[in-house]
């Protein structure tokens, strides 16, 4: 049993590891999307240039700071969800009671921004981040890179403890609740205000920590987020805007989908995602995991 | 420490209390004080404000003027989050019990602001049901249940006073009377309550007095024992 389908099994198995890793990014941008929009009603289009923020944060922490891979896992979220928070603060906040529209502009606009200073400021060809954890270990079928290993155990960890956080916990409930009724949670004495504001930070702290992992992977560019979004807006559709777990379990299994085209009918494997967008906007417009507003 | 310009013992006084939804007046110069330890009805036919003047003392209504002194602290400007911590909750007409969380959740959710609430143990003691039913999600419950849990969960906040809007419509006689049980109880303890009620049965056995509500204003007020010896005034306002 060396091949499967007329596949040898340790392309495929690269190829899988390939689609995991694929996914586990999706898996925490929409993540980060889903907690944002349930919150703020607002579909936060500087996901993108949040999560490059991210990777250029550790760039720059390791250049300047000399802060290793480890210590910008934990500062750079932190630094770039300040950053968050003050965006929403000064500038969201003024567009929640209008139309969508304007939300949209406010939101991509920053985002060009963002890429657009990071352009001008280190060019596009991008900058290099050396692998914290070089090497890998044989598994017979396979050679695993440990940081590819890596990468897809810290997503899931991220994606658990934001699941746990929001269906488990006593915070999670006040998020909840406020999701649905936040004027009557207001009057128990809680600061709503204020949650949609962290609410905010902890969903660009997500981007930025994806930001972080996908740093030693490839070069740092000014437009690697927005690449890599507009599929994540597409596993967003699919899943479903709003369900925690729907955007996790979609993310992931999109992933591999997306790497076992490359398999199977390589030709397919940069629009099979789009494809499947269009199947469930045809037949299930909420999203696979998605509930009727 | 500031002069005091209340009786301490008005749980709430609305002086000239004018309320809008946009463009809409809405409220005309409400006026009328709850005396700490009272059970005090808002009645009134439908739309004529009862439910907005719960709302503008609540701080849900943002467009308020006038004056609302909640335990003697003027609130006109301050936030529905500033406004509970004064000891005041509120058990909106709708219920407002939240479909994501389950009935335990529902009931834990609001935070003890106050040490002296009812525990946990004596909530379920009044409200049973509410136990057996602690894993359902809040919005599976009956009517009756998601009523009693309304109720039951801004009891365990310490808020001493209680804005309940209209806490037995819809209800079978037998929850009404349940409802009623446990209101009178709140009582005793001293509970302050100010209650919209549309059943003036229910009302006149629960309540210490009634204030009539009509185009946002209040045009009359009775001591129970006035209405227990005479409705036909009161009739007439509500046009039965």
């Amino acid at each position: 049993m060396d091949e499967l389908f007329g596949i040898p099994l340790p392309a495929l198995a690269g190829q899988l590891t390939l689609g995991l890793i694929n996914g586990a990014f999706y898996a925490m941008l929409s993540l980060g999307l889903t907690v944002i929009f349930g919150m703020l009603r607002l579909i936060n289009f500087t996901h993108g240039a949040q999560f490059t923020l991210g990777a250029f944060g550790a760039w720059m922490a390791m250049q300047y700071l000399h802060i290793p891979y480890w210590g910008a896992l934990i500062l750079v979220p932190v630094v770039v969800a300040a950053l968050g928070i003050l965006t929403e603060r000064i500038l969201l906040r003024r567009v929640y009671q209008m139309d969508e529209l304007f939300q949209l502009l406010l939101t991509f606009g920053l985002a060009l921004i963002a890429e657009g200073m990071l352009s001008v400021a280190y060019g596009s060809s991008g900058l290099p981040y050396d692998n914290p954890m070089p090497g890998g270990m044989d598994l017979g079928f396979m050679f695993l890179p440990y940081y590819r290993a890596w990468i897809v155990t810290a997503s899931i960890l991220a994606c658990f403890g934001t699941w746990f956080a929001i269906e488990r916990t006593r915070l999670g409930a006040y998020l909840r609740a406020a999701t649905e009724k936040p004027q009557l949670v207001r009057t128990f004495g809680i600061n709503v205000p204020r949650m949609i504001t962290l609410t905010y930070g902890f969903g660009v702290a997500l981007a930025a920590l994806a930001g972080v992992l996908a740093a030693p992977m490839d070069q740092v560019k000014p437009a690697m987020g927005s690449a890599l979004i507009i599929t994540v807006f597409a596993v967003v559709v699919i899943g479903g805007m709003g369900s925690i777990l729907g955007s996790v379990v979609t993310g992931f299994a999109l992933g591999i989908l997306e790497a076992l085209t490359k398999v199977y009918y390589p030709p397919a494997s940069s629009v099979v995602i789009f494809l499947i967008m269009t199947i469930v906007i045809l037949f299930k417009p909420v999203g696979l995991f998605g509930r009727q507003a | 420490m500031p002069k005091m310009s209340d009786t301490p013992s008005l749980a709430l006084r609305v002086r000239d209390l004018h309320g809008y939804y946009g463009p809409s007046h809405v409220l005309h110069g409400m006026a009328f004080d709850v005396p700490t330890g009272e059970v005090v009805t808002l009645l009134g036919r439908n739309g004529a404000g009862k439910t907005t003047t719960m709302r503008a003392i609540i701080g849900l209504l943002h467009q308020r003027t006038g004056s609302i002194r909640l335990n003697g602290k003027e609130t006109i400007h301050l936030q529905p989050e500033m406004i509970a911590p004064l000891g005041v909750a509120y058990c909106p007409e709708e219920r407002g019990i939240f479909a994501s969380l389950s009935v335990e959740e529902n009931l834990m959710l609001p935070p003890i602001l106050n040490p002296d609430g009812l525990s946990l143990n004596e909530v379920l003691a009044h409200f049973p049901r509410l136990a057996e039913r602690a894993k359902s999600p809040g919005t599976k419950l009956s009517g009756g249940e998601q009523q009693m849990l309304a109720i039951a969960r801004i009891l365990r906040t310490g808020a001493r006073f209680l804005l309940l809007d209209e806490p037995t419509e819809g209800l079978a006689p037998v929850i009404v009377e349940h409802i009623g049980k446990v209101l009178r109880e709140l009582k005793q303890r001293g509970y302050t309550i100010l209650l919209v009620e549309q059943n003036l049965e229910f009302a006149m056995t629960v309540a210490d007095r009634h204030h009539v509500v009509e185009h946002g204003q209040i045009v009359d007020s009775f001591t129970n024992d006035e209405l227990l010896s005479d409705t036909d005034q009161l009739q007439i306002y509500l046009g039965v």
